[in-house]
């Protein structure tokens, strides 16, 4: 062609770096989870992981042409929320539910909003959300880790450490007497699929850090506020309040954490938006654990901060260089 | 890099780019571009009203002849950078990348001076009479922006300056026409950082320099010594080298919002303008020729060349011994705030910093996608800009919204742009809000 | 259960009396013609008139402040509604469409470069005057298609605006936001257009497009005197004239530069059907 020639604005260099590869970043730092989840829980982990994929693929793919727009699966947002779905879900969920999460995930709260970068709600959150209400008993019926097995029915039902907490207080009006908090850290505890593991979580974490997918606030903050309330209930009645630790690593703090508040489209802009976003989730975290009927609060906690983005926004504008004289 | 080595300064913001892209010419010295058959003289090569032209067409010129006269205080005259015939007056491509009134010369060869140009022995002569000789060759600020010298050697009475900054930090990838300049030429540089020195009024001047170009450091260190100017070591940092900018990592004094660096007392010239402003005042030189590099991995012989305004880019590729593979992407300037061109025809202008040939390597095709709200635009704006903000704006037409982001604050350095994983066109968008802001208030 | 129903018919009878209070305290006096001309209004608030929305036009109507023909998307039928509603006597100017005069799309023009960036003519512009040789030619990149409240812009795969003259309703969004000026307004009864936009000489034009306006005036000498004013080295219809002059052009053009949409219509790769163009055919 003659036309050879291009023009465009500048700038002229760019820094390589493309939506592709932020979500692709993000599936390889999920990657160590996966393995771990593999380990303590078998093949029902894989097949709901793998099924919340296909769906959540296959549910974009649809829209796409449902709508006559181009496919936009390449961009790998898709299949990262159903791995996000898949490590929302709890092994034994059965494939109709991952069918189902999909359809809230994909269509419901990604592409009625205008699809990726407009949506308000992490959409893998929305579809755990809405799946929790719609199907409890599904949602709430946790496995023991149980090693490499085939179905899930070989796995023994057993409490989350954080229902196990709820129970407890109920009973006996006291937290039990001793955690195992080296194999909750390690993932041997019931759970999601993608929750149990907080070191293999933590890996990827470290790599999503080195690839600059994530940056420290959200996660510094949410923890960092999850840590503060939850010490401050413990010290004030350690008979009636678990200690931090034991929150950090139970349920889904780490990859709340790291994976869920950090989702670029639904978190605020600025480092100091981020950092009152974390701080609100974390203490929205604590309060839903503690207070609320729910034994885990940190899909809501997300959620409710997704909701306040925009308002975070509006009042973290950084100052415009040059005008901060001004406001002084 | 050799951060270590000094103790260097910088400012909030910005980014860091992986490859500067220096070593094609950094360590090339700075050669004299011969005569072209064509010189190409745009009428508008300043911040400001273009020139009025004063020749026709079969006019006989003379080297350094004013050829076009300026059109009121912020304008400067042009001059002919070479004797000959003028060939036409007429539309041609001008280095911004538009159509605009360029005065075609065909050099006669002999490349004679017109007569009566003379310089001024600065410590008699007055001030204004120093201000005079700089407005009259035409000095402008050579950079980029182009913004007439004398204008920014004229302060308003109630601005009190203190400082003189020399603008060496050549942050913009590719491009080192001012750190060979700084190194070949330092006396010359020197001297008119005097001569500024005295128009302005101040003992001190400080030449900002970054430390990727550790050799122009120590020697304008060296040099400067003994005549009262200072070197600042800066950490490398784009874009270190927009005034503001400079002025905040050398001063740490911030410029308000909308206003120049003399509302904080501050005065920048780039140190190519000051070796300029020496041959204006000693020798009476217009000026007609500056260094320009021509780079790019596409480029046989990447190079700093010494060119004549008016020299068209084609001339100055078959100087640097032609291209390897057909050129993509021509860009007038810097890679991050230059501008592309449709073709080579367009001429050197006073503004010219550098030529930068891309072939299909550096030029990647891809789809503008939705924003992801990474927030990477926000964390790299050296004016604490959200430029998505503003992105989202303007793709709606909501133009009061994009002024209330502070659109018009924007120094279109580029670093949103380079950094949005959507490849979305910050820049341009921003741009766009600029003139529709514009558009409504008119 | 007495109780229940006391407390909530209290309730009730409360909150009756204070909206009933409340609409007779803050109650506005809105002239009926008001409400009767904007029913008749097209009710697409599209800004065509200048004002704010339909709303504003119609009060603009009944206080005087605005002619009655200032809605363009409303055409001769809505004057003479609102002059039937205000009780005056109005002359109903044709109503006009806008038409996009040129069809060197991205095959029949050359480009001087291929641009990359955001898709808006305006921002195109910007970069060396477009990507677009011919300095009046139509880039495509739907600047007016999205400007348009009435949905009536299509663009061609080949990257030409083209404007649905049935769907068109003469708002003239379009027209100021091409900065190319490439659309003008045409009355509705003229379906023959020079589809040109470049005053650039003959040789120039042919360097560039396969189908612009080369000025060589052979439909005004060979065609029709009448029909044709020649400008700029760019020909262009003399709308005031009759069709048949008009007409007499077409055949004439070596460029091919003048379409009578009515037997050819709309632009080639155009999807639009000009509304009865079969039936005037035959």
């Amino acid at each position: 062609m003659e036309n050879q020639i291009i023009l465009s604005p500048s700038p002229h260099l760019e820094s390589g770096e493309s939506t592709q590869r932020v979500m692709l970043d993000v599936i390889i730092a999920m990657v160590p989870a996966c393995i771990a989840t593999v380990f303590f829980f078998g093949m029902p982990a894989v097949i709901v992981m793998a099924a919340c994929t296909i769906f959540c693929v296959a549910a974009e793919w649809a829209c796409n042409k449902i709508m006559k727009q181009p496919t936009t699966i390449c961009d790998y947002s898709a299949a990262l929320t159903g791995l996000l779905l898949a490590f929302n879900l709890p092994p034994s969920a059965p494939i109709w539910m991952c069918f189902v999460g999909a359809i809230f995930a994909i269509p419901m709260a990604k592409v009625i909003f205008g699809g990726l970068g407009y949506n308000t709600f992490n959409p893998a959150l929305v579809a755990r959300t809405a799946l929790l209400i719609s199907f409890p008993a599904q949602m709430t019926d946790w496995r023991a880790p149980g090693g490499f097995v085939t179905s899930a029915a070989d796995l023994k039902s057993m409490a989350t450490p954080l229902g196990e907490l709820g129970t407890s207080l109920m009973l006996t009006g006291k937290i039990p007497e001793s955690f195992d908090l080296a194999a909750y850290f390690l993932g041997n505890q019931a759970g999601c699929v993608g929750a149990a593991s907080s070191l293999a979580l933590l890996l990827g974490a470290v790599y999503m850090f080195y690839r600059k997918v994530i940056t420290w606030e959200t996660p510094v903050s949410f923890i960092g506020a999850a840590m503060v309330l939850s010490g401050l209930l413990w010290m004030i009645n350690p008979e009636t309040n678990a200690n931090p630790i034991f929150h950090l690593f139970t349920g889904g703090m780490i990859l709340g954490a790291f994976f869920m508040a950090t989702d670029m489209v639904t978190s605020p802009l600025s480092s100091k938006g981020m950092l009152i976003f974390g701080a609100g989730c974390g203490i929205l975290t604590i309060l839903i654990r503690v207070y609320a009927s729910f034994p885990e609060g940190v899909a809501f906690a997300i959620l409710l901060m997704n909701s306040a983005v925009p308002i975070i926004d509006r009042y973290t504008k950084p100052t415009v260089f040059g005008t901060s004289a001004q406001k002084a | 890099m050799e951060s270590t080595k000094y103790d260097a300064k910088s400012f909030k913001g910005g980014l860091h780019p992986p490859d500067d892209f220096k070593h094609f010419t950094d360590k090339k010295a700075i050669e004299v571009c011969p005569l072209p058959e064509e010189l190409i003289i745009p009428l508008s090569q300043h911040i400001g009203a273009p020139a009025k032209c004063l020749v026709k067409k079969g006019d006989e010129v003379k080297k350094g002849q004013v050829i076009a006269e300026p059109a009121g205080f912020v304008s400067l005259p042009i001059h002919a950078s070479t004797s000959g015939t003028v060939k036409a007056v007429e539309m041609r491509l001008h280095p911004y990348g538009t159509d605009s009134m360029c005065v075609v010369i065909e050099p006669d060869g002999n490349d004679e001076w017109v007569d009566g140009l003379e310089g001024i022995d600065p410590e008699k002569a007055t001030i204004d009479e120093i201000k005079a000789k700089i407005s009259g060759a035409g000095v402008c600020g050579m950079g980029g922006a182009a913004f007439p010298t004398h204008v920014k050697l004229s302060p308003p009475d109630d601005k009190k300056i203190d400082k003189f900054l020399l603008n060496g930090v050549e942050c913009e990838p590719f491009l080192t026409a001012d750190h060979r300049l700084m190194l070949e030429q330092t006396d010359r540089m020197m001297d008119g950082i005097q001569l500024v020195k005295k128009v302005l009024g101040v003992d001190e001047a400080c030449i900002g320099i970054e430390v990727n170009k550790p050799d122009a450091i120590d020697k304008c260190t060296e040099v400067g010594k003994s005549q009262g100017v200072k070197v600042t070591p800066l950490k490398l940092q784009y874009p270190q080298g927009c005034e503001k900018r400079l002025i905040d990592a050398e001063t740490g004094r911030e410029v308000p919002s909308g206003g120049l660096p003399m509302d904080v007392g501050v005065v920048v010239q780039n140190v190519g303008t000051v070796a300029a402003v020496s041959d204006a005042v000693r020798e009476g030189k217009p000026f007609i020729e500056r260094v320009v590099t021509i780079s790019g991995a596409i480029v046989k012989e990447p190079k700093n060349l010494l060119v004549r305004i008016g020299t068209p880019m084609s001339f100055l590729i078959e100087q640097c011994g032609g291209l390897t593979e057909e050129a993509v992407k021509i860009i007038h300037g810097g890679p991050m705030m230059g501008n592309a061109l449709p073709s080579l025809d367009a001429p050197v202008c006073r503004g010219t910093s550098g030529v930068l040939l891309f072939g299909k390597d550096m030029v990647r095709e891809t789809k503008i996608g939705p924003c992801i709200r990474c927030g990477r635009c926000v964390s790299v704006c050296p004016v604490r800009l959200m430029p998505t903000t503003i992105y989202s704006a303007i793709s709606y037409n909501e133009v009061e919204a994009a002024e209330e982001a502070c659109a018009n604050d924007c120094v279109e350095c580029g670093c949103c742009g380079f950094v949005c994983p959507s490849n979305i066109p910050l820049v341009q968008a921003i741009r766009q809000a600029k003139n529709a802001i514009w558009a409504a208030k008119s | 259960m007495l109780t229940a129903i006391i407390a909530v018919g209290a309730v009730a009878l409360f909150f009756a009396i204070t909206l009933g209070l409340a609409a007779k305290k803050f109650h506005v006096e809105v002239d009926p013609r008001e409400l009767a001309i904007s029913e008749v209004l097209p009710g697409a608030n599209c800004g065509g008139c200048g004002l704010p929305g339909c709303s504003a036009f119609a009060k603009g109507c009944v206080e005087g402040t605005i002619e009655i023909t200032g809605c363009p998307p409303g055409g001769a039928g809505l004057v003479e509604k609102i002059a039937g509603i205000l009780g005056v006597t109005a002359d109903a100017s044709e109503a006009e469409v806008a038409v996009v005069i040129c069809q060197g799309d991205n095959v029949k023009a050359k480009n001087k470069y291929k641009y990359l960036g955001i898709e808006d003519c305006n921002a195109a512009q910007q970069i060396a005057g477009g990507p677009k040789t011919c300095p009046g030619g139509c880039m495509g990149l739907g600047t007016c298609q999205r400007v348009c409240p009435f949905d009536a812009i299509e663009i061609t795969e080949d990257g030409l605006a083209v404007i649905d003259r049935e769907k068109c309703t003469g708002c003239q969004k379009c027209v100021p936001a091409c900065p190319r000026k490439c659309i003008v307004m045409a009355p509705i009864s003229a379906t023959t257009h020079v589809m040109c936009n470049s005053n650039d000489k003959g040789p120039a034009v042919k360097k560039y497009c396969t189908v612009g306006c080369i000025g060589c005036t052979l439909c005004k000498k060979k065609g029709s005197e009448e029909g044709y004013v020649i400008e700029n080295f760019l020909a262009r219809v003399d709308y005031e004239k009759k069709a048949e002059d008009i007409n007499a052009g077409i055949e004439v053009c070596p460029t091919k530069c003048i379409r009578d949409f009515a037997t050819e219509g709309y632009p080639e790769g155009s999807k639009l059907v000009m509304p009865n163009s079969v039936d005037q055919a035959s």
